[in-house]
Parts: structure tokens; C-alpha cells; sequence
């Protein structure tokens, strides 16, 4: 799939990738993800993945710390509920900014440091965050309890509007960012998102920074400042966490810390690998198969097997239970563990190394005249979206 | 003599614990010349080069290029200073295509240390691209132009890297070993190549323990040994100074 996407021009493969987003409601019905909550979480989660892929896909720098950025998003935007208004315009843009500010610190002192010690100390800062957001900076992010919206919040800008009962929601101009019009707007967000990091990626600054990756001795010996580099991919990653963060806090106007626990961080690291480092949709497909697993999968009990294995002898259907039962409902992560370690050892490039052979395989086998020594010659190049042709 | 000179080296000590890898080296290398550097293995050749290109700080003495100080700057802002090093062991970017390694010096060269061009699309990037097909050309390697970096062979890697040292069209250049490593074949156009781009003028540095390649390209020959440069002349003088002879060719006819 990418493939075909790395030949297509940046116009067809935005129409394609649009078209797959927005129709997300029809073709996820069969598979029992339809429900706006998920949907929410698909598009958020694939905007976090998206940026994290822009740092760990280019330029290989693993942060262990983009959680933090998505809890500085998060916590930004409800302030912005609570003095300012409900609109998630200036919500986003206060998450963007503030968490680009804190990206260009951390990333500053991290950057000093290469490899594992790189991602040591971007871990040591989220958790940092992390405690001071859970006891520190209580007044500012309301501790153990998490930041929420009250009804003796100022909302300045919102001032003028009638007297409401209760506590408003969150809104983009009037319209409400609850259900499916709040998927629609994430994955408006999330095309965005996508077209961006497709334009890096296609970009020389987006091939700097994958030579960087390949040899940054070699780079600054060819007349790079390599540090700046790192540090811009820095920044935009963290932006897009922190992007993350605010349309979280927009779906659900309220901000734990968490959010920027090292799990949320590890996780992000996860569903990246999962679907493939340094592809265009390879982390998409990451978060699809990890959100699936953890809110569809686990729903699965005892009852539904049954169901599943009901064509089947009575003691074949009541063996093949016993042996499905402790992957599937409390014991997804079991799942999700034995597909990751499948994956890892077996398609170090993730999902989409598995698409990429199975593709070329498939054009070998029925496509055999358009020679198959170029499709060979093609799944090498694999690793790099970003053509020099 | 002293006006024309690209780079000078002087009073250059460097030691490493106890051992003194260079002592008082001092170097004049001119304009347009290509200048050899041969020793014995540990002679200190390739320190002298990594004192050169920022890689080493010299305890001592001054490395002066094109009339700056270079001692202490950073390999980038050498670089950009127009002293190009072309490494013993190939130093190329593994994971990209042979188009895109020789692509990215071509770029340092028109974005400079720092450019945050993302609006722009790699593959307009004709001018830079044309460039970088006319360098892979030059090498020979232009047939594994979309291949990655990793597959091709050792020999054709060097070729790339000398491919990615020419197209920044440097004052100068470092050349470590360019043919080590390389078939009979593969050195005798390594050698005709680098006779093509002397004709275009420009300024070498060839550390080489090849005698043939040596006496193919250079105009002038220093002899390295045990940190202390023992001659320094004409290729002719070279072949026939008993000093030499006795410390570095072993009595050996040339």
C-alpha cells in the first residue's frame, strides 16, 4: 500500500486517505467499532502516532516522553475552557503553542544525548511532569483528582451568551464536539495532521533528517548542523502530542495526569513499531489494531465464544473455549503481547513490511511480465517514504 | 610560494598518552596541486587528517585554510569552509539510495547548515537532482542509482563517497585511502577519474600506500614517519632520496 502510495502524487493519495477517514462510520460497522467514542479515539490517537513517527521514523530518536506533551495539551485546553470560552479553536491553538514550548526545553537539554540515553532522559522528564502535575502543581492541575469544568468558571468570551443550567460543552463555533460531529472534526484535524507529515516526509528537510538517522557522523562531515535538525523534528513532534492532548480535552473537557504516565508514552512507542517506523500509515494502522484490541477485543467474554463455536460438537466447541478464553476479554493484552512479538521477530518493519511483501508477492505471482527483479529492487528502497525521484 | 597555498600546517604536535603522533608538522599545500602523503602504517597520516578536519584539536600549532584558523571549529563549519574529507572506511548514509546519498551534499551545499525547507517537494528538486545523476555518471554508478547504499559493494561505496566529496565542488580535498580496498581494475579508473577532476583545478590531499596511484597523480610527495614528516619534494626527489628509502621503502627500488 505504500507503495503505490510513494508513486501517487500528494493529491491522490490526500483524496484516497480522506476518503478512508471519513467513510471510518460505514466500514467499521461490520467489525463492531462504529460507536463515536472509538471513532474519537482512532483519529486522536492517530494524530499522537503521526507525530511521534515524524521524531522516531526520521530522524530514529526514541522519546520515551510524548506523554507529557499530550498531558500539557490536554491540561492548556481546559484552562481555555474554563476563562476563556468553550469554542476549541483558541483550545487548540493554546495546546499547540504551550506544548511546542516545552518541546523546544526538553528537547534542548535531551538532545544532548543520543540513543538510549536520549530516551532515559525524555523518560525521567515526562515523569517529572507526571509528579509535579500530580502534587506540585495541584492549584494549577487539580491533583489526584484531574482538572474539570465547574460552573463558577469565568468563560470570559462566553460571558455574554444566556444564562445556561449546568455545565456547557465544548463547541466549534455553536456546533457541538459531542457524538459524530466530534469525529468529524478529529479526523478533519487528523487529515490535516496526516497532510503535514506527508509533506515533511517527501520534503529535503524530511531526508536530512533520514540521513541523519542512517549516519549523523557522516552528515555533519557533509556540512549539516545536525543538532537544529533534531530539534525541529523535536518540536513538531511534540506539537502534534500536544495537538493529541487538546482534542482529548475537547471529546472530554477534563485533564488527568495520568495522561502522562510513562505507559502513555510506552504505548505510543507500541502502536508505532506495531504498524511500522518510518511509514506514512504504518502508525495509523498501529493505533487502529491496538484501540481495537483494547476497547473492542476485551469486551469479548465466555458468552460470545460460545456463539463463535457454535457450528461446532458440543466437546469440540466447550475445548476450543477453554483454550480461546484466557486471550480474549480481561486477557486482551495476552493477544495483543503474542501479535507484537510476532510481528517484531518476524516483520521488523511492522504491519506495513507484511502489506509490502504480501503486495509484492501477489504482483509476482499474477503480474509476473512487469519483471519481478524491480518490485524486488522497490521492497529494499521500503524503508524510506521520501523519494529522491 | 607562501601566497598561493590552500593550506598550511604549522608547528602542528599532537600526542596521544605517551606517544607523540605528530611532532612539528609543518605543511604547505598549494593551489591546484595534488599532494601526496605516504608513511608507514602509525606514521600518523591519518591523524594529520583528522587534525585537519576538526576531528582532532592539535595540542599545539595552527592549521590555517584559505586564510582562516580552522583549529577549533566545528566538521560542519569546516565543510562549508570548502575542506572535504573523503573517509578510509566508507562513510555513507546506509539506509538511503545511491540518488539520495549523493542528493544530501549536494543540498548542504545549497541550504547551508540549516534549512527547514518542508514546503518544498524532493522531487522537484530537478537542478539538485541533475547534479547528483551527472556525479553518480562521473563514478560509474549510475546504474544503481535507485538501489540502496547498503547493497552495492565495498569497492562501489568509496565511489559513492568520492562521488558525494566532488559534487560540493570543494577547495579542497582529503582523499584517505581513495583506492584501498579496490580490484586492479576499479583503482585504475578510481586513479583516471581523479586525473579528470585535477584537470579541473582542484586542490588534493592523497594519504595512499599504493605506489602506482601515488606516482599517477602527485605533483608533490611528503613522507610521514613516526610522527615527523622526513622529506618533502617532487616525485622524483622522493624516488630518489636515501633517506626515504632506508625508513619507509625498506631499501626497495621504486
Amino acid at each position: 500500500m505504500k507503495k503505490i502510495l510513494s508513486t501517487q502524487s500528494n493529491l491522490n493519495v490526500m483524496l484516497i486517505f480522506s476518503a478512508v477517514v471519513l467513510s471510518a462510520p460505514l466500514w467499521l460497522t461490520p467489525i463492531g467499532a462504529n460507536y463515536p467514542d472509538l471513532l474519537q479515539k482512532f483519529a486522536i490517537f492517530g494524530v499522537f502516532a503521526i507525530g511521534f513517527n515524524i521524531l522516531f521514523g526520521l530522524t530514529g530518536y526514541l522519546s520515551f516522553g510524548h506523554a507529557a506533551f499530550l498531558g500539557i495539551g490536554s491540561y492548556s485546553a481546559v484552562w481555555s475552557f474554563k476563562l476563556l470560552t468553550m469554542n476549541v479553536v483558541p483550545a487548540i491553538i493554546f495546546g499547540v503553542v504551550l506544548s511546542g514550548l516545552f518541546a523546544a526545553v526538553i528537547g534542548f537539554i535531551s538532545l544532548r544525548r543520543s540513543g538510549i540515553y536520549f530516551s532515559i532522559l525524555t523518560l525521567a522528564f515526562a515523569q517529572m511532569s507526571y509528579n509535579l502535575a500530580y502534587s506540585v502543581l495541584t492549584p494549577i492541575t487539580n491533583g489526584e483528582t484531574g482538572l474539570q469544568l465547574t460552573l463558577h468558571d469565568p468563560r470570559v468570551l462566553d460571558a455574554a451568551a444566556a444564562e445556561q443550567s449546568g455545565i456547557p460543552s465544548t463547541t466549534l463555533f455553536g456546533l457541538s464536539m459531542s457524538g459524530y460531529s466530534g469525529f468529524y472534526f478529529c479526523a478533519s484535524i487528523l487529515i490535516l495532521a496526516f497532510f503535514v507529515s506527508l509533506k515533511i516526509f517527501r520534503s529535503p528537510f524530511g531526508v536530512k533528517l533520514l540521513a541523519i538517522k542512517s549516519n549523523q557522523t557522516r552528515m555533519k562531515y557533509t556540512g549539516f548542523n545536525t543538532r537544529p535538525y533534531l530539534l525541529t523534528a523535536f518540536i513538531i513532534s511534540g506539537m502534534y502530542a500536544g495537538l493529541a492532548g487538546t482534542l482529548m480535552a475537547v471529546t472530554d473537557p477534563l485533564a488527568g495526569a495520568e495522561r502522562m504516565q510513562w505507559t502513555a508514552s510506552g504505548e505510543v512507542v507500541l502502536m508505532t513499531i506495531l504498524g511500522g517506523t518510518g511509514t506514512l500509515i504504518g502508525p495509523l494502522l498501529g493505533v487502529g489494531i491496538i484501540k481495537y484490541f483494547e476497547n473492542i477485543f476485551s469486551a469479548l467474554n465466555e458468552q460470545t465464544l460460545y456463539v463463535v463455536f457454535d457450528f461446532l460438537p458440543e466437546f469440540l466447541q466447550s475445548f476450543l473455549v477453554l483454550i480461546t478464553h484466557p486471550f480474549v476479554g480481561e486477557g486482551w493484552h495476552l493477544t495483543l503481547g503474542a501479535l507484537f512479538m510476532i510481528v517484531v521477530i518476524f516483520l521488523p518493519g511492522g504491519v506495513m513490511e507484511g502489506i509490502n511483501r504480501l503486495s509484492g508477492f501477489v504482483k509476482r505471482k499474477y503480474f509476473s511480465d512487469d519483471s519481478g527483479a524491480d518490485s524486488k529492487a522497490e521492497s529494499r528502497l521500503q524503508t524510506s517514504d521520501a523519494g529522491g525521484e | 610560494m607562501e601566497s598561493n597555498s590552500v593550506l598550511t600546517i604549522e608547528d602542528v604536535n599532537k600526542t596521544f598518552g605517551g606517544l607523540r603522533a605528530l611532532s612539528d608538522i609543518n605543511l604547505d599545500i598549494e593551489e591546484g596541486k595534488t599532494h601526496a602523503i605516504i608513511g608507514p602504517n602509525g606514521a600518523g597520516k591519518s591523524t594529520l587528517l583528522n587534525v585537519c578536519i576538526g576531528r582532532l584539536a592539535p595540542d599545539t600549532g595552527s592549521v590555517t585554510f584559505n586564510g582562516k584558523n580552522m583549529v577549533g571549529l566545528q566538521p560542519h563549519e569546516i565543510n562549508h569552509a570548502g575542506m572535504v574529507r573523503v573517509f578510509q572506511t566508507p562513510e555513507i548514509f546506509p539506509d538511503l539510495t545511491l540518488l539520495q546519498n549523493v542528493m544530501i551534499p549536494a543540498l548542504a551545499k545549497r541550504d547551508g547548515m540549516f534549512c527547514f525547507n518542508v514546503f518544498k517537494d524532493m522531487r522537484n528538486q530537478t537542478d539538485i537532482r541533475d547534479e547528483a545523476d551527472h556525479a553518480l555518471e562521473d563514478v560509474g554508478l549510475i546504474k544503481f542509482r535507485n538501489n540502496k547504499a547498503d547493497t552495492i559493494s565495498r569497492g562501489d561505496k568509496r565511489r559513492l563517497e568520492l562521488a558525494m566529496g566532488l559534487i560540493q565542488h570543494p577547495k579542497l580535498l582529503l582523499l584517505d585511502e581513495p583506492t584501498a580496498g579496490m580490484s586492479r581494475h576499479d583503482t585504475n579508473r578510481t586513479i583516471e577519474l581523479l586525473q579528470k577532476i585535477k584537470e579541473r583545478g582542484m586542490t588534493k590531499v592523497i594519504i595512499e600506500h599504493d605506489m602506482h596511484v601515488v606516482f599517477s597523480l602527485a605533483d608533490r610527495i611528503s613522507v610521514l614517519a613516526q610522527g615527523e614528516i622526513i622529506a618533502s619534494g617532487a616525485p622524483d626527489e622522493i624516488r630518489g632520496n636515501p633517506i626515504v628509502k632506508e625508513a619507509y621503502l625498506g631499501g626497495e627500488e621504486l
